[in-house]
Order: C-alpha cells, then sequence, then structure tokens
C-alpha cells in the first residue's frame, strides 16, 4: 500500500517536473506578491513582517492548491488515461496519498522564495525551532487546501473547476484574515475568521512564528474541516465515472 | 464464470447505451465482441472493468464486484493509446502499472515481449501511432492478468506488427488466459476469436461461433445506375441513393437481380460486391428490431 503511495507520487513529481514553467509558475506568484506588498509596507518591522510573510505562505498554500488540484485534477479526468488507472486493482486511497505527497513537494520548492524574500530583504525574524514547527504547519495546513481541490476536481469539468476555484480563494482570504495583520481585520471577520480553513490555518502559522496565542476553537474547526473536505473528496472519486455524456 | 453480465442496463441521462444486456466469459475463452462504432462495446468493456457501475443490472469479474480493487488484480486493460502520459517514459508507464499487481512479470520481459526493449528511454508522447498502441498492448499484460480486456488492439499497425500481437495474444491463451477483444474488423475476431458477440444498438444481436456469426453478416451490396425511380423489391435491407446511382443491400443478391430484370428496371452499371461489415450490423440491427415488433405484437 504505501509503497503505491509513492509510486503515485513519484509519477505525479515526474510528470511535474518535466513542464519545468508549471513549477516555476507555481513558484513565482507567492515570490511576487512578497516583493509587492510585504516587503514595502510591513518589511521594516520585524513582528509585522513575521506575521505578514506567514500570512503570504498561508496565501500561497491555499491558492496553488486550490489550483494545482482543483484545475489539475479536472483536467486529468478528462484525458483517456484516468479511466484506464481506474482499471488498475487500487483504490482511490494510494491515488489521493501520492497526490497529497508530490502537492507538498512542489509547495516546498513554490514557498522556499518567499523564505528567502523575507529572511533576506525584509526584518522577519523565527527561532530554529519556530522555523520548524512553522515547516510543519506548513504541512498541515496544505491538508484541507489539497482535499478541497480535489472536491472540486473530481466533481466538475475543468472550465467549471476554474470558476469555482477563483470564485472561492479571494473570499476565503479576506474572510480569514489574511488581507489583514493579526487582529486588524474588520469586526465580522474577526469573529467568523478562526471558523474558516484559511482563518484556521493562518492563525495557526501565527502562532508558530510567533507570540500569537493558539486558540483550541480554530485548531478544531480545522480539524472539523479537514475531516469533512476528506469525506466530500472521497465521495466525489466515489462517484466520479470519468468524462460524463449526457 | 470469470466475468459476467446479468441483465445489465446502462444510460448516459436519456440515452441508453445498454439496454438488458446479459453476457458470460468462461474461464479459457477468446471472445470477440464485435460491432459498430457507438454499439455499446466500450460501455460494456467499461462496466466489466470497473470504470463505471451500471444502472441497474449487475457486473461479475473474477467472483468479485470489478468496482472494488480486488477482483481486479488478475485484470489487465488495454488504456486507449492516445491516452498515455506524454512526458513519461515508456520504462516508467510500464513500471508504474506493474506496482499495482501483487506478481508482475518482469520489466524486461514485458519489454521484450512487446517488441519495446529500444523504446524504454523514449517519451510516449514522442512514439509513432503504432508504438503507442504496442505500449499500450503490452500494459494489459504487464501484471500476470488471468483476463485480459483488449480495445481494438492492432487499430493503426501495419501487417507484420499486427501478425506478432496475433502470435502474442494467442500464446497467451494458449497458456490459459483468457480474452475479451473488440474491434471493427471482422478480419480480425476470425484470426483470433472462437467466439463472437455481435453488439448493436445497446443489445447482443448475435452471439455464437466465428462461422455462424459470418454467415449472419454475409450481406451484399449490389449498386446500379437507373433513370427510373426503382419498384418495391422484397428482401432489401438497406437502400441508398445518390442522383440515379442506387445503392442496395440484400442477403440474396441472386434474387434481386432477377427481380430487376423481371421489373424490367432499365439498369447500367451494375456492381456486386459483399457489404461492409458496418452494412452488415445495419441488418443485423434492423433485423431484431423487426424481431422484438414481432414478439410484442
Amino acid at each position: 500500500m504505501s509503497s503505491l503511495v509513492l509510486t503515485n507520487a513519484r509519477f505525479q513529481l515526474i510528470e511535474t517536473a518535466r513542464t519545468p514553467i508549471a513549477v516555476i509558475g507555481s513558484a513565482f506568484w507567492p515570490a511576487a506578491s512578497m516583493l509587492a506588498f510585504v516587503v514595502p509596507f510591513a518589511g521594516s518591522d520585524p513582528v509585522a513582517a513575521t506575521y505578514a510573510t506567514a500570512s503570504m505562505v498561508t496565501f500561497a498554500v491555499m491558492s496553488t492548491n486550490l489550483f494545482q488540484y482543483g484545475v489539475g485534477v479536472a483536467d486529468d479526468r478528462v484525458q483517456p488515461w484516468e479511466p484506464y488507472v481506474r482499471t488498475l486493482p487500487a483504490g482511490a486511497l494510494p491515488r489521493f496519498a501520492g497526490r497529497l505527497l508530490s502537492g507538498l513537494a512542489l509547495m516546498a520548492f513554490s514557498l522556499l522564495p518567499v523564505v528567502l524574500i523575507a529572511a533576506f530583504l525584509t526584518a522577519a525574524t523565527v527561532s530554529p525551532l519556530a522555523f520548524l514547527t512553522a515547516i510543519g504547519v506548513t504541512a498541515v495546513i496544505s491538508v484541507p487546501f489539497i482535499l478541497m481541490g480535489l472536491a472540486i476536481g473530481y466533481s466538475m469539468p475543468p472550465k467549471a473547476a476554474v470558476v469555482v476555484a477563483q470564485v472561492l480563494f479571494f473570499p476565503l482570504a479576506f474572510a480569514g484574515g489574511l488581507m489583514t495583520a493579526p487582529g486588524g481585520a474588520p469586526g465580522f471577520v474577526e469573529d467568523l475568521a478562526p471558523y474558516l480553513p484559511t482563518g484556521a490555518s493562518v492563525r495557526l502559522m501565527w502562532a508558530a512564528v510567533g507570540d500569537y496565542p493558539l486558540h483550541m476553537g480554530s485548531v478544531l474547526s480545522l480539524i472539523a474541516w479537514i475531516v469533512a473536505l476528506a469525506g466530500v473528496a472521497l465521495w466525489a472519486y466515489r462517484r466520479d465515472e470519468g468524462r460524463r455524456f449526457s | 464464470m470469470l466475468a459476467r453480465a446479468i441483465e445489465v442496463t446502462r444510460r448516459y441521462g436519456d440515452t441508453v447505451a445498454l439496454d438488458r444486456v446479459s453476457l458470460d466469459i468462461a474461464p479459457g475463452e477468446l471472445v470477440g465482441l464485435l460491432g459498430p462504432n457507438g454499439a455499446g462495446k466500450s460501455t460494456l468493456l467499461s462496466l466489466l472493468t470497473g470504470v463505471r457501475s451500471p444502472s441497474s443490472g449487475r457486473v461479475e469479474l473474477l467472483g468479485g464486484d470489478p468496482r472494488r480493487p480486488a477482483a481486479r488484480h488478475h485484470l489487465g486493460v488495454t488504456p486507449q493509446e492516445t491516452g498515455l502520459p506524454a512526458s513519461l517514459r515508456v520504462g516508467e508507464v510500464v513500471d508504474f502499472v506493474r506496482r499495482h499487481y501483487p506478481e508482475p512479470l518482469p520489466r524486461d520481459q514485458v519489454l521484450g515481449q512487446f517488441g519495446l526493449t529500444d523504446l524504454v528511454r523514449r517519451q510516449t508522447g514522442g512514439l509513432s501511432g503504432g508504438e503507442k498502441r504496442r505500449v499500450a498492448v503490452a500494459l494489459a499484460f504487464a501484471g500476470r492478468p488471468r483476463i485480459v480486456f483488449l480495445d481494438e488492439p492492432t487499430t493503426g499497425l501495419d501487417v507484420e506488427a499486427r501478425r506478432s500481437l496475433w502470435d502474442g495474444i494467442r500464446e497467451f491463451h494458449a497458456g490459459g488466459g483468457t480474452v475479451v477483444l473488440t474491434s471493427h474488423y471482422l478480419e480480425e475476431i476470425e484470426a483470433l476469436a472462437r467466439r463472437v458477440v455481435v453488439i448493436g444498438g445497446g443489445r447482443v444481436l448475435a452471439d455464437d461461433t466465428v462461422s455462424a456469426v459470418r454467415g449472419l453478416v454475409a450481406v451484399r451490396r449490389v449498386s446500379l445506375t437507373s433513370p427510373v425511380p426503382l419498384p418495391v423489391l422484397p428482401g432489401l435491407s438497406g437502400t441508398d441513393r445518390e442522383g440515379d446511382r442506387w445503392h442496395l443491400v440484400t442477403p440474396d443478391s441472386d434474387r434481386l437481380v432477377r427481380d430487376l430484370v423481371a421489373a424490367d428496371v432499365p439498369f447500367t452499371d451494375l456492381e456486386v460486391r459483399p457489404a461492409s461489415l458496418e452494412e452488415a450490423f445495419l441488418t443485423l440491427t434492423e433485423r431484431s428490431v423487426e424481431e422484438s415488433c414481432l414478439l410484442s405484437s
């Protein structure tokens, strides 16, 4: 079972790596946002720059996963290779887990420039321990967005998946408080954010890199989101039969 | 039974792709599924291999539900050759498939058996159509299956490659393997299969030996030019007209020509030739519709 997960992950990575522009593209956007928004506006204040970098990492985690999985899977499903893979003696789990692993690896690559920019062009600082914690938290908060992407990708055609991912990602980012400093968002956002996947994720990131207090409520809601989104993604995978005609 | 469909119906929205189809495939059989495009062959294969589920009825594969991975441990299927992941190399694709099976064939044996050894480092996107087809067929055998479903295995291959592939299929069958293959070509089915299942309009139209089915589909196409409209002629299973050129499809061309002469039709350029398989299928389909009308009235 675990070797099948690795097999799937490996093949996804090989495929992606042979289209270098896709890899470079996913690394470009978070880095550009760092240079455009964080470096000039919060770069000189150590605390603000650290929190802003954590928000940017969360934002990048959300948007790249929503698009990579939502649109990527929807695209794969209309290729004739996908129905063939479904005749192989393996269920949903190795494919899901393989996609997860390869997604995490790609994410690490695309977040590297963000971390380098934060380290060299801003006053952001973290202790080595906090940095390691932040890496672990980044992996954890990727999970709900990967699952959200999979749920989208397995339940709709590519054109619809692009639209839904675009419609979802901005409100999720805003209402989760990713666009503002901790405690700086409008009141209703502050109330709602801890219970959204974005808000719960960024709070975990802030707690990892700074003195932000860890709220049990937002941790529990993140776990609930992971369980619920895993359920939706699995359901979508099982009912999917590839291309649909009527 | 290695694979069976019991009263299976499959709908796509309002379209009925398969209409109460029943089919049993016993161990060691080599069955040809024959039918025109859109007849329901691919839908039947997708149900038997677990890609889709039936709208009603039941399918079984190796004693289990093909939607469950455990039932597919000894199943081999050809992907469509257009669907190979373009950026992966031949060896990588073969390995990817092999790793899904409990006791796969050694990689070198898979490559060697299908003449792919020299292509192992090539990306599948850069292969020719025939090379892709060989990779696709090799993948069906990579997991050491007990039953293989080969969808149009030799379409687009040259004669030599086709013969060597046929030999490979025969060898697998001789070793006790069960084969289900679909084809547009009667020739391919004749070369390999003992039993032929003809599918048309979502139904099983015939399920018999190769020679019996050949008799069923032996219809002829009579073409002629006539300046006047043709009279009503008995025994026609199809009529097609281009200007004053008429194409008539019939199981009995001798009788048709006699009837034309007896009716004093001033025809010229008479031409009689065996009908294509498509035309033969049309005859079979229409006959089955007539029969079911008779039965229901």
